[in-house]
């Protein structure tokens, strides 16, 4: 018996989390996709109706825009925040006597929550008494920068504030990876006189193809997932004209109680994941298999 | 280590350019700084000025006078909608609700991490690769189903509510860092301390823990971050009163009623910055740490 109970221990231990995950992840996943294919409103329903849900989902203007904006949410925010990521890591990496000072710096807005980098961000952007009247009372009477007001390009300052949240984290991420290329192949290139830009664009830069791969994963994810930034920023206005998927489903599940279109706009951001996740996951756990 | 300077070429002509690029780096990275400074700056000078002052002072400028009236605003009078207790009670919501949800999530993460890593039986691998694929799904799928579950549960609008549904969600990193930790602890550990008659329990205590402390503050910060930054939990499953400090903090901001305070909001904005801003700079290296390890594969 009590032999029986040592083998069996760390099974045991480690049942209750995998339950608790099967049930309020697998299960709650399959439930919400359970859900999407029927007529729910304010209350759920369990008889399955065909993609009515997805068909009204596609066909709502307002949804129209939440993926647009989330297509050029993500697209700007992930390649501004690399760029400026790589160049900073980069010009840190030229042995700077203040390098942990200046690390601090600029990896500090992560720690932040999302809500107070929109609340900062909203206040620096009132067009009333931000940015626009600092540069106006400076001068330059016609400067306007309304952004966060004008449907057209609020989308834009919440990519602002994203880029400021994330590219320092971006930034460590790079610096790591240049910090692991093999020095000796460095010194050898410098010995050639190769200048350091070439070394960088020819040799540094390729070997850390892993590295850019880990931080579009990181960045994709949290373009899909923000929903915070969003709320604090512009509150997904004017209008709707800042609605990511995210703000859509939990305005749709919270607001209008229309739980059918929560679970159908949930499932699509659940499938937006799984395009960019799965195939990075599956690498990752074959390689580490072999 | 790489050991790439600017490069150099000799040569007293050289030393001019040498010169200027190293002027030039210093300028960029120090635009940068103040890019990434400004925003902590103007909130801070904000929260400081008078509201007069606000509306014809500059953003950037440093408060003419320094009151510390928006403070204590923010800390205990600022309207969150009806109410207008400020901040403090919303902290003190989310300092028990982050204390024991940290908590009981490190723990089960360190003894999955344990099981998996060193424990290893058939099916053990997949039910780590559950558990992981967990970490990446965006929580709205969850939402609906969670919201019915804490009512069926009766803790619905708590703060016990609210622990668990971070305790479950926070299992999956958990147990990622513990078991990426545990992994490079060779396994004939655990065989000669069974030859030793040592159980399951005994070699966790005695061996593992002791030499867990890095990663335990590890998870810890992480967890904490977390779950004291979280806003899409914290607003879909609290009620009034019992609402984590980010949602009170948005309430504030967002609260259309009487005069738009803004050195209140920038108040109450670093107020709920504080804690993970001073875990930043107190244990920044293991912060960094938490991020590179959950980001790459988090």
């Amino acid at each position: 018996m009590t032999e029986w109970l040592e083998r069996h221990i760390p099974k045991m231990v480690l049942a209750p989390s995998f339950i608790a995950i099967l049930v309020f992840v697998y299960g709650f996943i399959a439930w919400t996709a359970w859900v999407s294919l029927t007529r729910s409103r304010l209350l759920p329903k369990y008889e399955i109706d065909g993609l009515i849900q997805y068909e009204r989902l596609f066909a709502s203007p307002r949804f129209d825009t939440a993926m647009m904006n989330l297509f050029i949410f993500g697209t700007l925010f992930i390649i501004i925040s690399m760029v400026l990521g790589l160049l900073i890591a980069i010009l840190l990496d030229q042995k700077i006597r203040t390098e942990g000072v200046l690390r601090t710096i600029y990896l500090y807005p992560m720690a932040l929550s999302m809500i107070v980098t929109g609340t900062a961000w909203k206040w620096i952007m009132n067009p009333g008494l931000g940015i626009e009247k600092m540069v106006r009372d400076w001068g330059f009477e016609n400067f306007s920068f309304n952004w966060v007001v004008d449907p057209d390009m609020a989308i834009y300052a919440v990519v602002i504030a994203g880029v400021w949240q994330a590219s320092g984290f971006v930034m460590a991420l790079f610096l790591a990876g240049l910090r692991s290329v093999d020095g000796e192949i460095i010194k050898a290139a410098q010995v050639d006189g190769i200048p350091s830009w070439r070394i960088y664009s020819a040799i540094i830069i390729p070997s850390m193809a892993p590295i850019f791969l880990s931080a579009f994963i990181v960045l994709a994810h949290l373009a899909i997932k923000s929903f915070d930034l969003v709320i604090a920023l512009t509150g997904g206005g004017p209008g709707y004209a800042t609605d990511l998927p995210a703000t859509y489903m939990y305005a749709m599940a919270f607001s209008r109680g229309d739980i059918g279109q929560a679970a159908s706009s949930a499932m699509v951001m659940m499938a937006v994941v799984f395009a960019i996740i799965v195939p990075y996951l599956y690498s990752e756990l074959r390689t580490k298999h072999d | 280590m790489t050991d790439i300077a600017l490069n150099t070429t000799h040569g007293p002509s050289r030393n001019w350019g040498k010169l200027a690029l190293r002027w030039l780096l210093f300028t960029l990275l120090g635009i940068f700084a103040l890019f990434y400074l400004m925003p902590l700056f103007v909130m801070v000078t904000t929260s400081l000025k008078s509201l007069e002052e606000i509306r014809t002072g500059s953003l950037v400028a440093f408060p003419r006078e320094v009151t510390f009236e928006a403070w204590r605003t923010a800390w205990s009078g600022a309207c969150t909608g009806i109410q207008c207790e400020g901040l403090r009670p919303y902290f003190w919501n989310s300092v028990i609700l982050a204390i024991p949800a940290v908590a009981i999530s490190t723990i089960l993460g360190a003894i999955n991490g344990y099981v998996i890593a060193q424990w290893k039986f058939k099916g053990a691998n997949l039910i780590f690769s559950l558990m992981l694929f967990g970490c990446f799904i965006p929580f709205q799928v969850v939402l609906l189903p969670m919201a019915r579950m804490l009512g069926i549960m009766g803790i619905a609008g708590t703060i016990p509510g609210l622990i668990f549904v971070h305790v479950i969600y926070g299992i999956g990193f958990t147990t990622l860092f513990f078991r990426n930790y545990y992994v490079s602890i060779p396994q004939e550990l655990v065989k000669a301390a069974k030859v030793d008659g040592a159980g399951f329990f005994r070699i966790f205590w005695s061996i593992f823990l002791p030499l867990s402390l890095p990663i335990i503050v590890v998870t810890v910060i992480w967890q904490f971050t977390q779950i004291w930054n979280d806003f899409l939990f914290g607003v879909s499953f609290s009620q009034a009163g019992t609402q984590p400090i980010t949602v009170a903090l948005n309430n504030i901001v967002n609260s259309t009623t009487g005069v738009k305070e803004y050195n209140v909001d920038m108040a109450a904005a670093i107020i709920a910055a504080l804690p993970t801003l001073l875990v930043y700079v107190v244990a920044g290296k293991y912060f960094i740490r938490g991020l590179t390890a959950g980001s790459v594969k988090g």
